[in-house]
């Protein structure tokens, strides 16, 4: 197709913007919003101009949960074909954000060498993403509840995801087991559309929101916990009911995936991939660990796939897809003397629940860290739409975080015993380590609170840099 | 150890419960505590249920309107219940069901728009009922979106106009501003209230309507007036997620020691809450109540 080359960037601009991210980082920040914010300001068009140079264009990446893990393995996948790749890597999932890494690899004459750039974004700032810069490919993962206190409904989110797939040129990757996302397809004119999707057996172990008080059964809890469906059947029934109908229904017409999870392992998938009139059912180990990064990997196969056709090198993609490391805090293991720190991001139910469930307790000592920062959500109501009883047999040792006391109330009422509680993080972790130092340790925690518990763990043992 | 719990027939029970009785009913119920309100849990506890006094909670829609945490009100209600001796039954109601009988104590939550859409010509279909449930004192504790629709109606911003029960003598207006944050607020009955709001219709109070509080910090109904929630008999009104119970017990409180005064004429006893945190519940509770009373909108 015929692409229309906006007028080069500014050198102008480009000169002010790393200026800014020199200054930025120098006096310790990130490097990633203010700069943007200046180019931005100096020069509105700046990121489309850059970007529309890229020959095979530009993909996004959006959802609510498992962006940046699934973005990364994407990369990865795309750069084990030998691409060049550009991406928004630091977790800077907004506009502003994609600005600075730009600054960060552009030459001062405007080039940016790379074959393609993959994108991570946030679902609201991605709808102003899309119509500065059309993507070619895009990959819609999920809609969960989320920062509602900044979108305000789950529905409104998923008509955020919809402009994105209005927008994308080529081709769209929709999670079919997600109804909100599977919708996506019925307004799509033109371009391609290709599932990822889950056996059906699987299924019960990624509960959507819809199904947020129904089926808590989890990976290697093989008796499902039914004290949260109690309160959604009626008692005066014989069967319980499923508080699902509306939600499973759209399963049951479900379209033909490209690449389906059929088996969970530890640190190992099953995926069935569709070629041709054919499947080809492949396990792989995985560096990922979790059924939802697991899941992830499928989303990231079908869009590779997609991006690539039928230049694909088949043997490359599946070495990648074995090494491909998840990003940081979602998943990440750490050693402090000798025993591994595991780090589990949490900002939402599902995704907390899913942290819960994918990983078991027992052996673990477990610390809860909760903030309540802009970035992690004020609304605390979250915590209720997730069920702790797994985590009642081996109790929690520690509750931290802005948030300490609602977080230890939480427990309190699904009974499940606290040791100690210590709002002060760096305080919360060095307590945390030092009453457990012959076990492995899990710490859930949410997004501001790793930001500092991971920057306080790099004086115990080696931790890969933010950004 | 025995539990003191009048037999059934006993007529009304004693005013003062024996708290002390609670830890041996709530470790015998606590094997079980997660099938409480199944019909199998139901019939496995038939030998003895003469010996345990019930409360009927009734969550209204839990699958449309469970958005924002308030199944945290549900969980709370049903655990202080134990805590104070009794035997909570959690049913639940969602569009074409059978209607329980004899709800002691009802809630219900927010949901979306769309879900909201959902149950509103059921919920219009069971409207008598709730009003009689009403007006014979029973409490309730609508949040949000089912706040809404106690009221009269929901105009949206288009004019058109969404019909309510009536219970509450409020009206809501669809606007373009979302109300979110955090909210404190003041009660002459239950202190100070603490909660998150986010919601964009504003309600406003008719003559028959007391508002719940009046709001310190946020909003609360509207950005006129100071109210939070509304207030008819034992029917209460509000916007606040957060949970609401969990950080506001004197709420939750008042849910059961109506029920129980009505119910057995029973005055509420000690809160035999066990201790598993270094902290005791009520610190817990102060604590948590104390940080969300101090930050940020």
């Amino acid at each position: 197709m015929a692409v229309i080359r906006p007028r080069p960037p500014r050198p102008a601009s480009i000169l002010v913007g790393k200026a800014a991210r020199a200054v930025t980082k120098l006096r310790g920040g990130s490097g990633s919003a203010f700069p943007g914010l200046v180019v931005e300001r100096l020069d509105p068009g700046f990121l489309a101009s850059v970007l529309a140079q890229l020959p095979r264009g530009v993909v996004v990446v959006s959802g609510t949960n498992g962006k940046t893990t699934t973005t990364k393995m994407v990369v990865e996948l795309l750069r084990g074909q030998g691409l060049k790749v550009f991406t928004n890597r630091s977790g800077s999932n907004f506009t502003r954000g994609v600005v600075a890494s730009v600054l960060g690899e552009i030459s001062p004459r405007g080039t940016l060498e790379a074959d393609i750039a993959v994108l991570e974004l946030d679902e609201a700032h991605a709808v102003h993403f899309v119509r500065a810069v059309a993507p070619r490919y895009s990959l819609l993962l999920n809609v969960m509840r989320d920062q509602l206190d900044r979108f305000g409904e789950i529905d409104t989110t998923a008509g955020m995801l919809r402009t994105i797939a209005e927008h994308t040129t080529q081709g769209v990757v929709l999670n079919r087991e997600d109804a909100r996302v599977a919708r996506i397809a019925d307004s799509i004119q033109g371009q391609e559309i290709r599932y990822f999707g889950l056996a059906p057996e699987l299924r019960k172990h990624f509960p959507s929101d819809d199904d947020l008080h129904v089926d808590t059964a989890a990976v290697g809890q093989p008796t499902p916990n039914h004290s949260v469906r109690d309160l959604c059947s009626n008692s005066a029934d014989s069967e319980p009911k499923s508080c699902t109908d509306h939600a499973l229904s759209e399963n049951e017409k479900a379209p033909y995936a490209d690449v389906t999870l059929t088996g969970l392992g530890t640190q190992q998938g099953t995926f069935r991939i569709s070629a041709g009139n054919s499947t080809e059912e492949i396990t792989s180990e995985l560096t990922v660990n979790g059924a939802y990064n697991t899941y992830n990997a499928a989303a990231a196969l079908t869009l590779v796939r997609m991006v690539l056709g039928e230049q694909i090198d088949f043997d490359a993609l599946l070495r990648s897809l074995k090494e491909a490391a998840p990003a940081f805090g979602r998943g990440e293991s750490l050693s402090v003397g000798g025993q591994p720190v595991d780090l589990v991001l949490v900002k939402n139910p599902a995704g907390f629940r899913l942290g819960l469930s994918s990983f078991s307790a027992e052996g673990v000592a477990t610390m809860i860290a909760i903030n309540d920062n802009y970035a992690d959500g004020r609304d605390m109501s979250w915590l209720w739409d997730v069920s702790f009883e797994s985590l009642a047999g081996q109790g929690v040792a520690m509750v931290s975080g802005v948030r300490t006391y609602d977080m230890a109330l939480r427990l309190h009422y699904d009974g499940v015993p606290v040791d100690a509680v210590e709002p002060e993080l760096v305080v919360a972790l060095d307590e945390f380590l030092a009453a457990h130092p012959q076990t492995p340790r899990r710490i859930f925690c949410t997004y501001t609170a790793m930001l500092a518990l991971r920057k306080h763990l790099g004086s115990y043992t080696e931790v890969e840099a933010f950004n | 150890m025995t539990v003191p719990v009048p037999a059934a027939g006993a007529g009304v029970a004693p005013t003062v419960r024996q708290a002390p009785s609670v830890p041996e009913a709530s470790s015998k119920l606590g094997s079980s505590l997660g099938s409480i309100g199944s019909p199998a849990h139901l019939s496995a506890a038939s030998p003895r249920p003469s010996r345990l006094k019930e409360i009927r909670v009734l969550q209204l829609y839990p699958r449309d309107m469970n958005i924002y945490g308030d199944y945290g009100n549900a969980l709370v209600l049903k655990r202080r219940l134990e805590w104070y001796g009794y035997t909570p039954v959690m049913l639940s109601y969602d569009p074409g069901d059978e209607f329980p009988t004899d709800p002691d104590i009802l809630i219900g939550g927010g949901g979306q728009d769309s879900g909201q859409d959902r149950i509103q010509a059921d919920l219009l279909g069971i409207g008598k009922r709730l009003h009689a449930l009403a007006e014979q004192d029973v409490p309730m504790l609508m949040i949000c979106g089912l706040y809404q629709l106690f009221g009269h109606f929901f105009e949206t911003r288009e004019g058109s106009r969404i019909s309510g029960i009536g219970v509450l003598d409020v009206e809501t207006y669809g606007t373009d501003k979302r109300l979110i944050g955090n909210v404190v607020a003041e009660s002459d009955q239950f202190g100070t209230v603490i909660g998150y709001e986010n919601h964009s219709g504003q309600t406003y109070l008719g003559d028959d309507a007391a508002p719940l509080a009046a709001v310190t910090a946020g909003e609360g109904n509207n950005q006129r007036d100071a109210h939070e929630g509304a207030r008819h008999r034992n029917v209460l009104g509000s916007y606040l997620h957060g949970s609401l119970l969990p950080k506001n017990p004197a709420i939750a409180d008042f849910l059961i020691a109506t029920a129980v005064q009505q119910k057995f004429g029973d005055q509420l006893g000690e809160l035999a809450a066990p201790q598993t945190a270094p902290l005791p519940l009520d610190a817990l509770t102060d604590r948590a109540r104390h940080i969300a009373a101090s930050r940020p909108r």
